[in-house]
């Protein structure tokens, strides 16, 4: 999960590291209010979860509060690059003398943790590791060892720090990965780490991520997912405990297995392209070992977007059995039937592997003009994407 | 014969006595797996009975090797625990650690990954989030259902469970040595670049599938290593080339972020290296059995 600016500010804030005073607001009254506690000049920048932001026209200097509210008028409700600002972050400005960056970062290819410093700050990372390569370090982190003082001191050692900074730049170093641990952080970057005008170093930005995985650790981090970006269809399949994610097609897709399922997805799209271009209308994995219910609950959620005209049901029967699956197909039609939800959509269903005989026979036993089946993953395919393309 | 996991294999379940733990247990047994003990510090002395055959729980690793004799440890434990369960694999220097477990953090893959390494790697680690080794006919790790194809002179390594599955039974007329599922996570313990290796280097096996998704660059890595070190014939096949860019296909590592971890760039890799890459898993099916005949 990708955190606001405002919302790893925060987390800094919290874990000690320097930060300037600041807040959140979602009205230009509410960023009048904070521009008049923090006195003085604010900058005003737009929360979204995408880089380029100030290119955009999203980060704005502001002094006093008349200003202020008047750049968060013009702020709340841009578009950049398609992400709608809903929030601004006011916080108190600077006196950039020098702009350096500072990382840690999941390594997937050393299956370690990596720390990226560079005393040429400000922009993007992957620009000055193209232009002046000599200026990026990067340092190793064993999990284990993590960052002691020793670490850090390789760290601003290996990026050249400047002396007069150095000491700060350990402390911070070292707080930066504390945070990054308790946090079970994959990444937390500071974009420009910034040396001020009195000589203190402080962290202007905050891109953090924090592992999913690790929320039954952090019961707080529940609060921080941003509900205005959770598609609500999204939000009924997580309340089902189903891994759903929604895409702008037509062809609702049930699989069982994350990598059977985007293999489903491509397989679609590829039919689709003789079909009027439809496309997958969302990704569901129902899991390995998926039972009736599961299947009930995932073509509830499949059935009830308005953009599917289709559905296709993929499985591939491995602990699953065949059989179970096309009951659970049956008796969640049956259910949503009973529930007085007028099933109208066609669903192609594809079923092979374990007691794949039994299951067909099931489908074909119960009759049901929505239910056709089809035997191989490219022709089911096929025949979804064409009465996707028929309905609508 | 296979890699990693043979008929001599002796398995035993960190997990064993909790509900997945049991059920695959008893599916290992009857794949003619030899499951020799499990592992639970609270029910250690007692024996848990799989259809007629008695099983011993041990109270940690160490002692079930040393009264089993056993080399292989299949961790069924749930995400909260997995971390100590596979510390405590790799402290009792056990031979392979196949670790099934789903939503393991990713700080902790990290941690018991660097305590391998500081001990010498004597434990090879698969997983975690996957469905574990087959080697059909001869031994089961894991949770591939046994029953999908009879050994063979494939081998296979893939990130993910059902398409692994959707492969072997497309493939059963020939068979396979060994099935590998490395799993989907951003840090897994063993890589393509490992399964390919041991299968380059084991004479019961002739050609390689070899299938990814998208996320990360362990298959363009991969593809550089079949360029120096692979003569076997491999065929690739990856999923999501329609994926979008920032969204998460189910496995936590399955995400194109920025220019990287794109299908297309990792199909031009491995083709780079002369892999025939498949469209679709039937395709890819196809160019296997072209290699085979």
């Amino acid at each position: 999960m990708d955190l606001f600016e405002y919302q790893g500010r925060d987390l800094f804030e919290r874990h000690g590291l320097p930060v300037l005073g600041g807040g959140v607001a979602e009205t230009p009254q509410e960023a009048r209010a904070i521009a008049e506690r923090l006195g003085g000049k604010v900058v005003v920048k737009a929360q979204v979860k995408v880089g380029g932001r100030g290119k955009a026209g999203g980060v704005k200097l502001a002094d006093g509060a008349d200003e202020a509210e008047a750049r968060a008028t013009d702020i709340l409700g841009m578009d950049i690059k398609g992400h709608t600002v809903h929030k601004v972050m006011l916080a108190e400005t600077a006196d950039i003398k020098d702009e350096y960056y500072f990382s840690y970062l999941l390594d997937r290819a050393n299956r370690t943790f990596l720390c990226i410093a560079s005393v040429a700050g400000g922009m993007e990372i992957e620009q000055v590791a193209e232009e002046q390569p000599d200026k990026v370090a990067k340092v190793a982190i064993d999990a284990n060892e993590g960052v002691t003082e020793a670490k850090a001191r390789e760290i601003v050692t290996a990026a050249q720090f400047p002396a007069e900074v150095a000491d700060q730049v350990v402390d911070i170093a070292v707080k930066l990965w504390q945070t990054f641990v308790a946090e079970d952080a994959t990444l937390v970057e500071v974009n420009p780490l910034a040396k001020v005008g009195d000589g203190r170093v402080l962290a202007l930005d905050a891109k953090v991520t924090l592992d999913e995985n690790a929320g039954f650790r952090h019961p707080d981090h529940e609060a921080l997912v941003d509900q205005s970006a959770v598609d609500p269809l999204e939000q009924a399949a997580k309340a089902k405990n189903l891994n759903y994610v929604k895409l702008d097609g037509e062809v609702g897709i049930i699989g069982n297995g994350a990598g059977l399922v985007m293999s489903t997805l491509d397989v679609v799209a590829y039919a689709g392209e003789a079909h009027g271009g439809v496309k997958p209308a969302n990704f569901l994995d129902i899991g390995g070992g998926a039972s009736a219910a599961v299947m009930a609950n995932g073509l509830e959620v499949v059935l009830s977007d308005p953009s599917v005209k289709a559905v296709f049901v993929n499985v591939f029967g491995g602990i699953t059995a065949c059989d179970e699956v096309a009951n659970g197909i049956i008796q969640a039609l049956a259910l949503l039937s009973e529930r007085g939800e007028a099933v109208t959509k066609p669903l192609v269903v594809r079923l092979d592997g374990n007691n794949a005989e039994a299951g067909r026979a099931i489908l074909d036993e119960a009759k049901n003009p929505l239910v056709e089946r089809v035997d191989t993953m490219d022709g089911a395919a096929e025949r979804a994407a064409e009465l996707a393309f028929a309905g609508k | 014969m296979a890699i990693w996991l043979t008929k001599d294999s002796k398995v035993i379940v960190q997990g064993m006595t909790g509900s997945e733990g049991s059920k695959h247990t008893r599916r290992m047994l009857a794949a003619g797996t030899n499951v020799v003990g499990g592992v639970n510090p609270r029910k250690a002395g007692t024996t848990v009975d799989f259809d007629g055959t008695s099983l011993p729980v041990f109270a940690n690793v160490a002692e079930a090797m040393k009264e089993t004799g056993a080399d292989v440890s299949v961790i069924f434990v749930p995400p909260a625990f997995t971390k100590a369960a596979v510390l405590e694999a790799i402290d009792a220097e056990i031979p392979l650690a196949v670790v099934i477990t789903e939503g393991v953090p990713v700080q902790d893959s990290a941690a018991f990954w660097a305590h391998n390494i500081a001990q010498g790697q004597k434990t090879r680690i698969v997983g975690p989030n996957c469905p574990g080794i087959a080697s059909p006919g001869a031994s089961n790790a894991g949770i591939i259902p046994a029953d999908i194809t009879p050994a063979g002179r494939i081998g296979l390594v893939s990130k993910s469970g059902t398409l692994t599955y959707q492969l072997m039974y497309e493939l059963r007329d020939f068979g396979f040595s060994t099935c590998v599922g490395i799993g989907g996570d951003p840090i897994i313990g063993t890589t393509h670049i490992d399964a390919l290796k041991a299968f380059q280097d084991d004479p019961d096996t002739d050609a390689i599938v070899m299938i990814g998704e998208i996320g990360g660059d362990a298959e363009e890595r991969a593809a550089e290593f079949i360029k120096a070190n692979v003569t076997k014939p491999v065929v690739g096949y990856i999923a999501g080339f329609t994926a979008p860019p920032g969204k998460t296909m189910g496995h936590a590592g399955a995400i194109i972020s920025g220019s990287a971890g794109t299908a297309d760039a990792k199909k031009a890799a491995l083709e780079a290296a002369g892999v025939k890459v498949g469209k679709t898993p039937s395709e890819t099916a196809r160019l296997m059995r072209e290699v085979m005949s």
